[in-house]
């Protein structure tokens, strides 16, 4: 075995991948959220069709996201594989034992939170980035240019009320996977240090785990709101 | 004070155990964990049964031996101490009390509530050590060792080696106890020689014996009777990353 293998198969390299992968799917997140805000501009989804035209097209962001599909993988495949490592370690398990006691909900249930967001982003895919791809989208008209029409199908599916509470249900499901694994990524990587980790937690706290969340379920809320008219 | 027992009663590594429910009267409120245990085997032998196996050396805090999971926490309901040092007012009269071995891959039942902790003493073997010749104990400060890294190390140092880090972990991880070994040398001028190497083989040695991952919970840290830090498991992953990188082990 190369020091490369040996290295990415021991229990820290193994961390290693799903820390490098997590985080750079925290990255992603922001840049996710702050296109899809145009949700929010009330032009009847002329930017936001801009937006994903640009997405679709741009060399680029198509590499980026080839990246981003393999880190999905990955980061799920590594998170089995250590599972199953893990349970492994303790072939008998404790009649009685009271885990509230010393950690956190979050950082002992990341392995049902990240299944919980794998069904769910395969549904998210199913739904937009497949029919983007690959299904028939009606065609939109901006100054001459021909556009695809995401904003109807978006606005269609958020237009159920199930499919909206999905959406928050999983967004409630990321924020406990970030609030344990953001800062701890930095950890796995040994970068944990009194000058900076605070800044890490809070970060990983307050803004991937509260704010995005948040951000993203206020989406399908909000488009809901609009498509039953309860809002103007 | 009265209390019920639930006990691990495991004949050997190749038998199956069960928890066996003890009743005790009179049992004094200052007496410690251990004397308790002392005086449920008094009356199993008394009554010709086997006592229960369970390790124990020094009673004052020091030696890692006494390795019990009560009621769902390594060590028991205090935090920062051993069994022997928990007592008997830790509970209240006619509490039921659950007590079982550590579980562990790495850690098996050799009988009752004793296990077989010489992973530990592999993962040290295998470079938690310094082999250069220090010579004899050198003048006070001859060495300068700046005081916050000097009480770094010692922090590190504290450890045990009692093996409530793995019991307490959901992954049965070793890397408290590992990463302990692995930063109070790496932070000391006497360590240098060997800091690669040594974060390399040990980390090498604690996956071969079968413990679990890291997954950050901290539980390891809260039920370490010498409270050491995670900042510990940042270091080795910091040393271990580093070494990989820069070694000349290929």
């Amino acid at each position: 075995m190369s020091w490369v293998t040996q290295t990415l198969s021991s229990s820290l390299g193994r961390k290693v991948i799903m820390s490098l992968t997590g985080l750079f799917l925290s990255t992603f997140l922001v840049v996710h959220m702050a296109g899809n805000l145009q949700l929010f501009k009330g032009d009847e989804g002329r930017a936001f069709n801009e937006y994903t035209y640009f997405m679709t097209h741009n060399p680029l962001i198509i590499t980026v996201s080839y990246l981003l599909y393999t880190s999905i993988l990955v980061h799920a495949l590594m998170a089995f594989v250590l599972t199953r490592h893990n349970q492994a370690s303790r072939p008998v398990d404790y009649a009685f034992k009271r885990p509230e006691a010393n950690s956190a909900w979050s950082s002992r249930n990341m392995g049902i939170l990240g299944t919980v967001l794998l069904i769910f982003i395969i549904l998210h895919m199913r739904t937009f980035w497949y029919e983007m791809h690959f299904g028939s989208v009606p065609m939109a008209e901006y100054d001459g240019k021909q556009y695809k029409d995401l904003y109807t199908v978006v606005v269609a599916a958020f237009s159920q009320w199930w499919y909206v509470l999905i959406y928050v249900v999983s967004m409630v499901a990321l924020g406990y996977h970030l609030v344990h694994g953001f800062q701890s990524g930095f950890q796995t990587l040994g970068l944990r240090h009194k000058k900076y980790t605070p800044l890490i937690e809070a970060l990983g706290t307050y803004v991937f785990a509260i704010l995005i969340p948040a951000l993203f379920a206020a989406m399908p809320i909000y488009i809901f709101l609009k498509a039953n008219n309860f809002i103007g | 004070m009265k209390v019920n027992l639930k006990v691990w009663r495991q004949k050997n590594n190749n038998t199956a155990g069960k928890l066996v429910e003890y009743s005790l009267d009179n049992i004094s409120p200052d007496m410690s964990f251990l004397e308790m245990f002392d005086v449920l085997n008094a009356e199993l032998i008394r009554k010709g049964d086997e006592p229960v196996a369970f390790d124990h050396d020094c009673r004052e805090g020091i030696c890692g031996m006494c390795s019990m999971y009560i009621n769902g926490r390594a060590h028991g309901p205090q935090t920062g101490a051993t069994t022997c040092q928990l007592h008997m007012r830790s509970f209240s009269d006619g509490d039921t009390i659950v007590v079982e071995p550590w579980r562990a891959r790495a850690f098996p039942v050799i009988k009752d509530l004793m296990v077989d902790r010489t992973a530990f003493d592999r993962v040290v073997q295998a470079g938690g050590y310094v082999s250069v010749n220090t010579g004899s104990a050198p003048d006070a400060n001859e060495i300068a060792i700046p005081r916050t890294i000097a009480d770094e190390a010692m922090d590190a140092a504290q450890c045990i080696g009692c093996g409530a880090c793995v019991a307490a972990c959901k992954n049965a991880s070793a890397m408290l106890f590992v990463s302990a070994k692995v930063s109070h040398m790496a932070v000391l001028p006497q360590g240098q020689a060997e800091r690669k190497i040594r974060a390399e083989r040990m980390v090498a040695q604690m996956d071969a014996e079968g413990f679990g991952a890291c997954s950050f919970t901290g539980a390891c840290s809260v039920e370490c009777p010498k409270s050491i830090s995670l900042d510990h498991i940042a270091r080795m992953n910091r040393e271990y990353l580093g070494a990989k990188l820069t070694s000349e082990n290929v």
